[in-house]
């Protein structure tokens, strides 16, 4: 999920012109048909009426925004206020998986700048150890942290062993826990596009740059993070629309508690809830999100372009 | 020159940075790969070391469990990622060596559309779709949906190879009255055989991984690894689970280095990347 090979819309080699649609033809299909139309048939099931115990009534509705949105009192005749619990759940994620995003970035740039300024054989080994967790199961790497920050885990256990602390540290079922699990799960996401980025950076400019008396500090913020701005900007998004959206991080590590957008959406499906038509507007929500992130991110890569 | 005497690349404290993410990366796995070797029924006092839950894990109570969704994930992620680097080839040479056709653009935004959907709003929007139609979740359904998110998966490296192969060998077997299809197959092919190998073996890494479309897909009674892990570690994280883990782990690393080696075996052997000026 790196960085996208560039693909030169043009196409310079033609050996099999004009078999291009019957190439790209299954790619269509499948993905047309199990995922294009999917989302259309979720935007149409979030206009729908609910039936309890799951699925839905075909009777349009607007009902599952409404609830999303607002609140008309217990039997639903009061006068509409807003409904927070929802805005709420939804305004934690975002704010969730933009801490995280951060904590990422701070760890991850430097790391992908070391491991890109090596030479040789050391380089490819820096890059295998960074690349290994990034391929390791996302709900076995939870469950590793859960383990990990258990109040009788093996962190606990360390602590009180050194005597830093008398008590253990409660830290499962917390939003530390749940932003300890995001950070956790995608931190190499952060990595490889700045890596990728960093390759790419010609340090004449550093040169050029401590030439004319920049410190190396000034030299970082004025010189090296413009330049491989594209780079971070994606390993941005490649952990915060994740982490928006992340169902395992807040489940396993944050219990009930700590509801994210993805255990809210996964409670109406598979969960007691039920509310099919919820569920959809809520998957919608997030989906207008992450699109709006992704168009920013878009404006930004060719805008960034030298 | 004074600033040859300055290393520029060098900034204080990125190594110890760099050292604590690789920390804080594999800590935890190793910690639990540690534990799943404790034989003690508690997952806190540490007794000694034992493969008493692998050897649970294989003739345990919970053995048939694991075996059924072992086969089911294992079949899946073949078939899936079998399907997905067809259709991933196809596409990748449709769009590197067909030049120009109708819907070109979009194509390269519908296979890269997988990966910015979340994954989450997939599964929900598979769910729908397949209970709309009246088609029973199960095997079948969870197959289908691992094709559609694996198909970007084996793309990616597949285009990146072929971007990396000039079409001049095809145009010379064409000279030599190859017909389109004998250079395809003779020539194209071979050489994108370690592009195709590490496309395939993503996509089998990335379905055997997945849990969250799985377990919106699934229905009642097919269970993979990941979801049966899941249901598991709902009651409480046991030292079994810690063992099958520590095995999960150990095929995804050996997964991904040998796509990583087959890779840079391509990379030798191929001589059209040799890099002139690099």
């Amino acid at each position: 999920m790196a960085e996208l090979p560039k693909v030169n819309p043009e196409g310079s080699a033609k050996t099999y012109s004009g078999f291009g649609i019957p190439l790209i033809f299954p790619a269509w299909i499948i993905i047309g048909f199990f995922l294009v139309i999917p989302v259309a048939m979720m935007l149409v099931y979030s206009f729908l009426t609910k039936e309890f115990r799951g699925g839905v009534i075909w009777e349009f509705s607007i009902s599952a925004y409404d609830q999303f949105f607002l609140y008309r009192g217990l039997f639903g005749d009061s006068p509409p206020v807003i409904e927070w619990t929802y805005i709420s759940i939804f305004w934690r994620s975002i704010w969730q998986a933009g801490l995280a995003t951060f904590c990422c970035l701070i760890i991850g740039f430097p790391t992908a700048w070391f491991i890109a300024t090596r030479t040789g054989r050391n380089k490819t080994i820096w890059l295998f150890l960074i690349t290994i967790p990034y391929w390791v199961n996302l709900l076995i790497r939870t469950i590793s942290m859960k383990f990990l920050i258990r109040d009788n885990g093996p962190l606990n256990e360390f602590f009180l062993s050194i005597g830093l602390i008398s008590e253990p540290f409660h830290i499962i079922n917390t939003n530390f826990a749940v932003q300890l699990g995001l950070f956790y799960s995608y931190l190499p996401f952060m990595v490889l596009p700045i890596y990728a980025a960093v390759e790419r950076y010609n340090f004449a400019l550093s040169e050029a740059a401590a030439d004319l008396y920049a410190s190396r500090t000034v030299t970082l913020f004025k010189v090296i993070l413009p330049t491989v701005r594209p780079g971070i900007v994606a390993g941005c998004i490649l952990v915060f629309v994740p982490s928006l959206g992340a169902f395992l991080a807040p489940d396993l590590l944050g219990g009930a508690k700590n509801f994210m957008i993805g255990s809210l959406i996964e409670e109406q499906f598979k969960g007691a809830a039920g509310n099919w038509p919820f569920g959809a507007a809520a998957s919608m929500i997030l989906l207008s999100l992450v699109l709006i992130v992704l168009t920013f991110y878009a404006r930004n890569q060719t805008k960034g372009q030298i | 020159m004074a600033t040859k005497n300055v290393d520029l690349r060098h900034f204080t404290g990125f190594k110890s940075l760099t050292l604590l993410c690789l920390f804080l990366l594999y800590a935890p796995l190793i910690i639990v790969m540690v534990y799943s070797f404790n034989d003690s029924n508690s997952i806190t006092r540490w007794n000694t070391v034992s493969l008493r839950w692998y050897y649970d894990l294989f003739y345990g109570v919970d053995a048939p469990k694991f075996k059924t969704a072992a086969i089911n994930s294992v079949s899946i992620a073949v078939m899936a990622a079998i399907s997905a680097t067809v259709i991933a080839t196809m596409a990748a040479t449709a769009m590197l060596r067909a030049g120009s056709f109708r819907g070109k653009s979009v194509s390269f935004a519908l296979i890269n559309l997988p990966l910015m959907v979340p994954e989450i709003v997939t599964a929900v929007a598979t769910l729908i779709f397949f209970s709309a139609i009246g088609f029973t979740t199960g095997y079948l359904t969870i197959l289908i949906a691992h094709i559609v998110f694996c198909i970007p998966f084996a793309y990616l490296p597949i285009a990146a190879r072929m971007q990396g192969i000039e079409d001049v060998y095809e145009q010379a077997a064409q000279d030599l009255y190859a017909t389109r299809f004998q250079a395809f197959r003779l020539i194209l092919l071979p050489l994108m055989a370690p592009g195709i190998i590490s496309g395939f073996l993503l996509a089998f890494i990335i379905s055997l991984d997945d849990f969250i479309i799985t377990n919106f897909v699934k229905g009642a009674g097919v269970e993979t690894l990941p979801t049966v892990i899941f249901g598991a570690v709902k009651q409480g994280i046991k030292p079994n689970i810690m063992a099958i883990s520590t095995l999960l782990l150990a095929v995804s690393v050996g997964f991904v280095a040998l796509s990583y080696f087959v890779g840079r075996m391509g990379e030798k052997a191929n001589p059209t990347t040799t890099k002139q000026g690099d």
